[in-house]
């Protein structure tokens, strides 16, 4: 009898891929679905709200700026939200340590402190971000989204993007 | 067997072939040791990441339970990938002043506790109350007289938690477990 041979083979392959492919999500690249239309015209710039899976981007993310932990603004981020650790968020940077943000709702100029940083969603009208939840530390990042895989269409390089009008006070 | 057919015309593609030939269980070996490494590697990676690490604390934060000079500390990132972390845990957190920089501290309170703590232990008695928000906790070093905790920089978020302590490796006579302590 070979199949319990058989099947002992294919339970350790599927293992090592497994391993592979967690270390590689980890360490290097991995690829996340975003819903929601808070980066929109970004990210799934559509406006009728989709169920479907396939109607959602996909992006690639890379984890090598996880080393240093250096960021520009104007990069966009994946991060864990500081109010459910399992719960991931993608949105711009848009301030760094030292920076002055100007909080348009409450004309109020905060400076970021050190080891944080300012999130916001390219759609301002529907995106919980730290104009609700002040600045971030930077140790929730875990990630920068480089490019946009799904749909075919729209395939391409995520810009960095500076919004200058925050800076001036 | 296909390329012996194909070589067998010209004498100097032959020679080539002969010696791709015997080359390839060379390349066969080293394909197979790579696999092994790279292997090896991965289940460093997601043991270190998805079940238990090592962390080398040191500083006079935590005294007494950790050294001023260091200690070899052993933890598992379990309960706090499951949310079970909770007042009295001493935990590794990503510093949210520095994030390249992990440091020890204990858990005070959960979210939606409320905490008591002193303001400046060094000069005064007086006492603040606030109550932890939610998906924050309450981080305080042992040594309330000589860290750098929530006192500082308020309440962090639950993500900054990186694995929880239970036991203190090296020096020997250092070695413990360590628990919840509730004071």
């Amino acid at each position: 009898m070979a199949t319990p041979n058989f099947l002992f083979g294919l339970a350790k392959k599927c293992f090592t891929v497994g391993l592979i492919n967690l270390t590689v999500s980890d360490r290097y690249v991995s690829l996340i679905a975003i819903r929601g239309s808070s980066m929109s015209p970004t990210f799934n710039p559509h406006e009728k709200k989709s169920a479907a899976f396939f109607m959602d981007d996909y992006a690639l993310v890379e984890k090598f700026c996880l080393e240093k932990y250096k960021f520009s603004s104007g990069d966009v981020v994946v991060f864990r939200s500081p109010s459910n650790h399992k719960q991931k968020n993608v949105k711009r940077i848009t301030a760094l340590p030292g920076d002055w943000v100007n909080i348009s709702s409450s004309h109020d100029v905060v400076m970021i402190p050190e080891g944080h940083c300012w999130v916001e969603g390219d759609n301002p009208a529907c995106s919980m971000d730290s104009r609700s939840f002040g600045p971030i530390p930077l140790g929730l990042v875990c990630g920068r989204v480089t490019h946009v895989l799904w749909p075919p269409h729209r395939v391409g390089k995520v810009d960095r993007k500076v919004t200058a009008e925050r800076f001036s006070f | 067997m296909h390329i012996r057919g194909e070589g067998e015309g010209e004498g100097e593609g032959e020679g080539e072939m002969q010696t791709l030939r015997q080359l390839t269980p060379y390349v066969k070996e080293a394909l197979q040791q790579t696999l092994r490494v790279t292997k090896f590697f991965c289940f460093l990676h997601v043991t270190n990441t998805y079940i238990c690490t090592f962390a080398w604390g040191m500083g006079p934060s935590m005294l007494p339970t950790i050294n001023l000079y260091g200690n070899l500390l052993l933890a598992e990132r379990i309960s706090t990938r499951l949310g079970k972390v909770g007042p009295g845990d001493v935990v590794l957190v990503r510093s949210p002043e520095n994030p390249r920089q992990i440091v020890t501290k204990r858990v005070k309170g959960g979210e939606g506790d409320s905490v008591t703590y002193l303001v400046n232990p060094k000069n005064s008695d007086e006492e603040k109350t606030v109550i932890v928000p939610k998906g924050h906790v309450w981080i305080e070093g042992d040594n309330k007289y000589n860290t750098k905790d929530s006192r500082k920089f308020g309440p962090i978020p639950y993500a900054l938690l990186q694995g929880r302590v239970f036991c203190v490796l090296w020096p020997p006579e250092d070695f413990k477990s360590i628990g919840k302590d509730i004071q």
